[in-house]
């Protein structure tokens, strides 16, 4: 017997799986969804890296480019002043997010939810819209002047200001998971042991959520280095990379310098990365499973103190908004304080009128549609397909990577890619369908976290459940992971909507007159000097945004309330 | 059972994550109708096993043979079985009887005919009348009667129950144990069952598959998995086993301390180091007459009332320990207390000798 077992195991072929008619179907789409990323994300920024090393004739140069960018004194100038900026707005955004991020977690705060809602406005409202509303505020007739001690807003003060508006939300999140989860034992066991509130934060809190604050910082820093929107703005003469990108190649038709500059905006996103992997190597979880929740204890002067903090976090995030709309209602500011709506009519500042607003809510409904159509089925077949394993782990990788581009260079990879000749693409380079691909693409990692995330709550053995039952996969998708995930659905659909409203860096480089966006116009606006137009274009973006989550929030809580029969939460 | 032919039959099945080897060249056949269960100690391979069956993870060579056609290599969904996993896997968001009928609802039955053959179903695990509700309505066990009509509804040939019973808490789960049996006998499935708890396998299987380490260590009915363990594994496994290294003095003959006891001749050579193992309540104490018969001289260190019996820890003379169960009954006539010295029997046929001193002999 031993004998036979042995031959047995020296003889054996491999048993090759055979793949039915259906998994053939499952692969086919997973090509083709690889095929779709190749051609809407890999070699467009293939392109931009050939740019990169070519002449104005497309002969290679070598690293002569990147030589003339070193050796051009104001290249390096703003170099140093987008590191410069990213630094100190990294510092403020992370310093005020961790206060209002502990306040919502570890205090007795009253009216957290209302503070919270108040902490994600940012999110709704085009980056150009803090710088705006700055200007009203500090700008040369700005009400709160006085408190710049002679200082202009137009630079490196007014650019921090806006974004440490802009980057807020996205560090407050981060924060608040890292400082949701804590394990109360070990708050119970440093008091036992007569710690002393400051010594349990350095060893107990700081600790628990390092790794919260590195990542935030690093999203911040990343936000703050290649955002356009508030520099464009507010920045005066006080270049930063992203304005200069745009310069190069809007301005002067500079392809190849752009391609540079681009490159070089992408090096945070790598660094960050970087820096994540050596982190998360270190990160051990400290909450095991049979953690006991930290419920905050009320603590009357901590308590108050936080609210004051929190408090003025809130008024200022509430006093730019305000100030934003304000500035779109008053007649003449600030000579004329009275209220009008004739800010509203654009078809007094160009040909476009409202325009561009319906070609912003097409864009926007095409990319909620289509994106989370494509990046949620795509997420469930990298997630939930049996075999081809390695094919799923490249679409995987593939679809993290515009994480770490940002738009300007996306959009700018775009023109050099659609706007090749010899592509047989290129004829969708100036159509809405250009805009609605390139926006999917510029936010698809979020949405494919937060669809992953989703599918592995499901239970991984419906497939093998659905095959037992002889139901193709497909059907199974259909009737059970989908009305199971719809609330993430919706999630990313609305995340895909706002984003779409909003984003000016991608889009700026490939919009034509026909497909002129609200977000773009409110910039071209600004810079031909009718601000108020300008601000009232952002409030109309803002409302727009605000209106769509609102929907969703109603929506989630109808579907909550028809479907709690099942739904444990 | 050889004169039959096998439903399933596994040939010399192995499987490789990587380095590790979870399968170690399986063969097995499960005769129609028969009750089967997978049992070892988490890691041993047994949902391995399982899943390659089903063809959810398909093994890495080796044969497997379904109702006489070959099913190696085949996906999930071109093989003929029902599965219960330890979740259940119920899709939430569908009412019992859309669960249950989940199958049957994308073939050509006409919506009368599934609705039937729906009710049949809820009958039979005893949740009629539950049909509108929805999963997370029911109660763990009700859940678990869910998963098995669902199973059951496309008349599978092959039923793999995945620790089944593992999520329900003591009582309902030995009531559903003996629904469970019951119902396989009626419908007679051919039924594999994983489960990593040995009183379970005991009282449910028509047959176990002990398993340790990616191998077969016994396969046997209940009572000869208990009885005769193969080997000291399996003997260590399922139930209580007191283990002993002791010398061969002779075939037949075994020295433990200063006595020589009888024993059955196991094929071992003379000398040292062969492990000696008594299961507690073989351990006699009445009826025994001084010098004879296997005995040995005891004292009673302590003792553990268990309920119905009591555990008792007996020092023997050469200091080693040895447990032995006694009755309620054997405790009250005898005046049973600790401290006490206590002569006790091992009655030869029910000792088993194993290879190799104790420890090496537990562990395969």
């Amino acid at each position: 017997m031993a004998d036979i077992a042995l031959a047995g195991t020296a003889t054996a072929p491999r048993i090759k799986a055979k793949v039915s008619g259906e998994e053939w179907g499952a692969r086919a789409a997973l090509l083709v969804l690889g095929a779709y990323l190749v051609i809407t994300l890999a070699l467009p920024l293939y392109t931009l890296l050939t740019k990169s090393v070519q002449d104005k004739n497309g002969q290679f140069i070598g690293l002569a480019n990147f030589a003339r960018y070193f050796d051009d004194p104001a290249m390096l100038q703003s170099l140093g002043n987008t590191v410069y900026v990213s630094i100190l707005g990294t510092v403020i955004t992370i310093t005020l997010a961790f206060i209002y991020a502990y306040a919502l977690t570890r205090t007795c705060l009253r009216g957290r939810g209302l503070f919270r809602a108040i902490a994600l406005i940012p999110l709704l409202a085009p980056s150009l819209l803090p710088g705006l509303a700055l200007i009203y505020l500090f700008g040369n007739q700005g009400i709160l002047k006085f408190v710049l001690l002679g200082h202009e807003v137009y630079g490196p003060i007014g650019i921090v200001i806006g974004e440490v508006f802009f980057a807020f939300p996205h560090a407050l999140m981060i924060l608040i998971t890292a400082l949701a989860v804590a394990d109360a034992r070990l708050y119970e066991a440093a008091e036992s042991l007569r710690a002393k509130p400051a010594r349990i934060f350095f060893t107990v809190t700081l600790p628990g959520c390092r790794y919260g604050l590195v990542s935030a910082a690093l999203v911040v820093f990343t936000l703050i280095f290649t955002d356009f929107g508030v520099p464009k703005v507010i920045g005066g003469s006080y270049n930063v990379l992203a304005t200069d990108v745009y310069r190069q190649v809007i301005g002067q038709f500079n392809f190849q310098m752009g391609a540079v500059v681009g490159l070089i905006l992408l090096l945070p996103a790598v660094l960050s990365f970087a820096v994540d992997r050596m982190v998360q190597r270190k990160q051990v979880a400290l909450l095991s499973a049979r953690a006991v929740p930290l419920q905050p204890k009320p603590r009357q002067t901590i308590d108050r103190l936080f609210l004051v903090l929190v408090a003025l976090v809130a008024g200022f995030l509430l006093l730019v908004l305000g100030m934003a709309v304000f500035g779109s209602l008053a007649k003449l500011w600030p000579y004329n304080l009275s209220l009008t709506l004739k800010w509203y009519d654009f078809s007094r500042v160009g040909t476009d009128g409202w325009g561009p607003y319906f070609n912003s809510l097409r864009l926007a409904a095409c990319v909620a549609l289509i994106g989370t159509t494509i990046i949620f089925s795509g997420a469930y077949l990298i997630e939930k397909s049996r075999g081809a394993t390695r094919l799923r782990m490249v679409l995987h990788f593939l679809a993290m990577i515009p994480l770490a581009v940002p738009g300007i260079v996306l959009g700018l990879s775009y023109i050099f890619f659609f706007n090749a000749p010899d592509n047989p693409l290129n004829f969708i380079y100036g159509t809405m369908a250009v805009l609605v691909v390139n926006t999917v693409c510029h936010f698809y990692t979020v949405s494919h976290l937060t669809a992953v995330t989703a599918l592995k709550q499901v239970d991984a053995e419906f497939e093998a459940v659905g095959a037992s039952l002889k139901v193709p996969f497909y059907r199974t998708f259909w009737r059970v992971t989908v009305p199971i995930c719809l609330p993430a659905v919706l999630d990313i659909a609305v995340y895909l909507f706002i984003n779409a409203m909003t984003t000016v860096s991608a889009v700026i480089f490939l919009y034509s007159a026909e497909t002129k966006l609200m977000s773009i116009n409110a910039i071209n606006t600004d810079d031909a000097g009718n601000t108020a137009t300008a601000c009232a274009m952002g409030i109309v973006i803002v409302a727009t945004s605000a209106i769509v989550k609102g929907l969703q929030v109603l929506v989630v809580g109808g579907l909550e309330r028809r479907t709690q029969a099942w739904r444990k939460r | 059972m050889s004169g039959r032919h096998p439903y399933l039959r596994i040939e010399f099945v192995s499987k490789n994550f990587g380095d590790f080897q979870a399968l170690k060249s399986i063969s097995l056949d499960i005769y129609p109708g028969e009750f089967v269960c997978f049992l070892g100690p988490s890691g041993c391979g047994k949902t391995t096993l399982l899943r390659a069956i089903a063809g959810l993870d398909i093994q890495t060579s080796g044969r497997i043979l379904q109702a006489g056609g070959d099913i190696s290599g085949l996906p999930p969904s071109q093989r003929d079985f029902g599965i219960v996993f330890q979740s259940y896997a119920l899709f939430p968001n569908l009412t019992v009887a859309a669960n249950v009928g989940y199958g049957l609802a994308g073939g050509k039955m006409p919506r009368a005919d599934i609705d039937k053959r729906v009710s049949e179903l809820l009958a039979m695990v005893g949740l009629s009348g539950q049909e509108l509700k929805y999963p997370a309505q029911l109660s763990g066990g009700q859940q678990q009667r869910v998963a098995l009509a669902r199973a059951l509804a496309m008349s599978p040939g092959l039923l793999l129950l995945d620790e089944p019973l593992s999520a329900l808490d003591a009582r309902v789960r030995q009531h559903l144990r003996a629904e469970l049996k019951q119902l396989q006998r009626r419908i007679n499935v051919t039924t594999i069952m994983v489960t990593h708890d040995q009183e379970e396998a005991l009282a449910i299987a028509d047959r176990i598959v002990v398993m340790n380490e990616g191998r077969i260590e016994q396969v046997g009915t209940p009572i000869e998995i208990y009885r005769q363990p193969a080997a000291a594994f399996v003997a260590d496994f399922v139930g209580q086993m007191n283990f002993l290294t002791v010398d061969i003095e002779a075939p037949g003959l075994i020295r433990l301390g200063q006595a020589v006891l009888e024993a059955p001749d196991a094929n071992l050579a003379a000398g040292h180091g062969v492990t000696l193992c008594i299961r507690p309540e073989d351990i006699q104490v009445r009826g025994i007459a001084d010098g004879k018969g296997n005995t040995l001289l005891t004292k009673i260190e302590h003792m553990e009332f268990l309920g119905s019996f009591c555990r008792a820890e007996l020092r023997l003379a050469c200091g080693r320990a040895l447990h032995a169960d006694f009755s309620i009954n054997a405790m009250r006539d005898l005046g049973l207390v600790p401290g006490q010295e206590l002569q006790v029997a091992l009655p030869p046929e029910r000792i088993r000798l194993f290879p190799g001193e104790e420890k090496a002999a537990r562990h395969g």
